[in-house]
């Protein structure tokens, strides 16, 4: 059995089965625009959180919170469900199929058989559709694939209770209530002031205090750590920025694209400026990587190299606090 | 970024027959999607976690064959896991996990546990007591 589903592919995954769902039921709402409305952006070094090996930094909210604020903020239901028993769990993904409704899962990559085995780690916040069964083989539209994909029971028992940080328990969620039309300008209003706020938030890890937080601590990296351990922590972060699903640019691309968007919406040119402004601070996110790649490279680097790019990362913070602040008067 | 300045470097998805999408601006100013290949700054970061992964995994076995761990420290490494995570998929305290990695402690194992741990490694009790007989 097979639900009429469309796949597109997105850049990261929650946004991208969120938009699908959502196309799914007849609402044209792009990934920019749910990750905008649902303040995805964000940059937080987790100081105590070790994720392979080095500290956790991430440049977007937690995994779930941009879903819950964009049904909160259009005014959409959703519908969720954690598992201890993994035959309960199939068997309501089982009655939703029949139903002809797909779902949307939180899954863990390691197990993903379909993903390339360099990119299988211990992450537990993916997600993905499941839009039919045939037999004993599931129907899944993963919005970082290309394509439609396939994955067994088995495999998809086997994901859906990965272990470890955060474990997804089965997690099945779905939109059930929509409202007639869907009121984007308050919403973006709402997504966007989130924003700001969170990048202009007056603690120590977070937003633009976080980037320079990050930075003091990159001097501090190369004598403390040694060169080998110092380049694996610079390496992260230029993964946790670049990797799969974030649209290069750690986001500021896909934000940028949201503001272009609202900036239609609203009306408002002053958005379509600050849209570009975005855009070449997300350029500036490249450099960074392409600079911080030549240093962990060359395994040898000499201390300058850390100075350099953390003064990058500090111009990065000075650069995207102006931008917060224009960006909340501007609305 | 442009449209045009997209990156199509090669990548360990080629492999896998898969490209990834982000978000430019094309010629008129207007944000579209592309499709890219790969970035080498990226590429080299993954290749240097992956290399930092093999090492430890060469250096559990090592510690292995000279005695000073168990073959779970190096299974758990070799599935690119933590103690963290390796007990909360046991279902142990990390201190247990971490105790097991005890040559002498894990001698004494019993059954039940050993097929717990083999489980999680996808292999036969066989192969987790003697790491030479799994590839």
């Amino acid at each position: 059995m097979q639900i009429n589903f469309t796949h597109h592919q997105s850049a990261h995954c929650e946004n991208g089965v969120v938009s699908n769902l959502m196309k799914h039921h007849g609402f044209n709402v792009s990934e920019p625009m749910v990750f905008g409305i649902g303040s995805g952006l964000l940059f937080c070094y987790i100081p105590f959180l070790k994720v392979n090996h080095a500290p956790a930094i991430t440049y977007r909210a937690m995994p779930g919170f941009i879903f819950k604020r964009f049904a909160k903020r259009v005014g959409i239901k959703i519908e969720r469900e954690k598992f201890k028993d993994p035959k309960k769990a199939k068997a309501v993904l089982d009655n939703n199929l029949n139903n002809n409704n797909p779902v949307g899962l939180q899954v863990g990559v390691y197990n993903l058989t379909y993903f390339p085995d360099e990119y299988r780690f211990h992450f537990n916040a993916h997600n993905l559709v499941v839009y039919g069964k045939e037999d004993n083989t599931y129907l899944i539209s993963d919005p970082v694939m290309e394509t439609v994909t396939t994955l067994t029971d088995k495999e998809l028992e086997k994901v859906r209770f990965a272990k470890g940080a955060l474990p997804p328990k089965g997690h099945i969620y779905y939109p059930t209530n929509f409202p007639k039309e869907l009121n984007l300008e308050k919403a973006i209003l709402k997504g966007i002031k989130h924003t700001c706020r969170d990048m202009l938030a007056p603690m120590p890890v977070l937003g633009v205090k976080g980037i320079r937080f990050t930075a003091k601590q990159i001097r501090k990296w190369p004598k403390k750590l040694g060169t080998k351990k110092a380049n694996h922590f610079l390496g992260q972060i230029v993964r946790m920025q670049e990797e799969i699903g974030t649209g290069g640019g750690g986001f500021r691309y896909i934000f940028a694209a949201f503001l272009q968007e609202s900036s239609k919406i609203l009306n408002n040119p002053k958005l379509a400026d600050l849209s570009k402004e975005m855009t070449l601070i997300g350029d500036l996110w490249r450099d960074f990587a392409v600079d911080a790649s030549r240093i962990y490279k060359n395994r040898g680097a000499k201390a300058d190299g850390y100075n350099e790019v953390a003064s990058q990362l500090e111009a990065l913070a000075d650069k995207e606090e102006v931008f917060f602040k224009a960006l909340k008067k501007a609305i | 970024m442009k449209k045009s300045e997209v990156p199509q470097d090669k990548s360990n998805l080629e492999s896998a027959n898969f490209r990834e999408l982000c978000y430019a601006v094309d010629e008129n100013g207007e944000y579209t999607t592309a499709h890219t290949t790969g970035w080498d700054p990226k590429t080299i970061a993954l290749d240097n976690a992956i290399d930092e992964i093999n090492q430890r995994v060469e250096e559990a076995k090592n510690r292995v064959l000279s005695n000073q761990t168990s073959p779970i420290e190096y299974y758990m490494e070799l599935h690119k896991m933590d103690l963290q995570i390796l007990a909360s998929y046991v279902g142990l305290w990390q201190w247990r996990v971490k105790r097991h990695f005890k040559p002498k402690v894990f001698q004494k194992l019993s059954h039940k546990t050993l097929q717990k741990y083999a489980d999680i490694f996808d292999i036969t009790i066989e192969q987790l007591k003697n790491i030479e007989h799994a590839n």
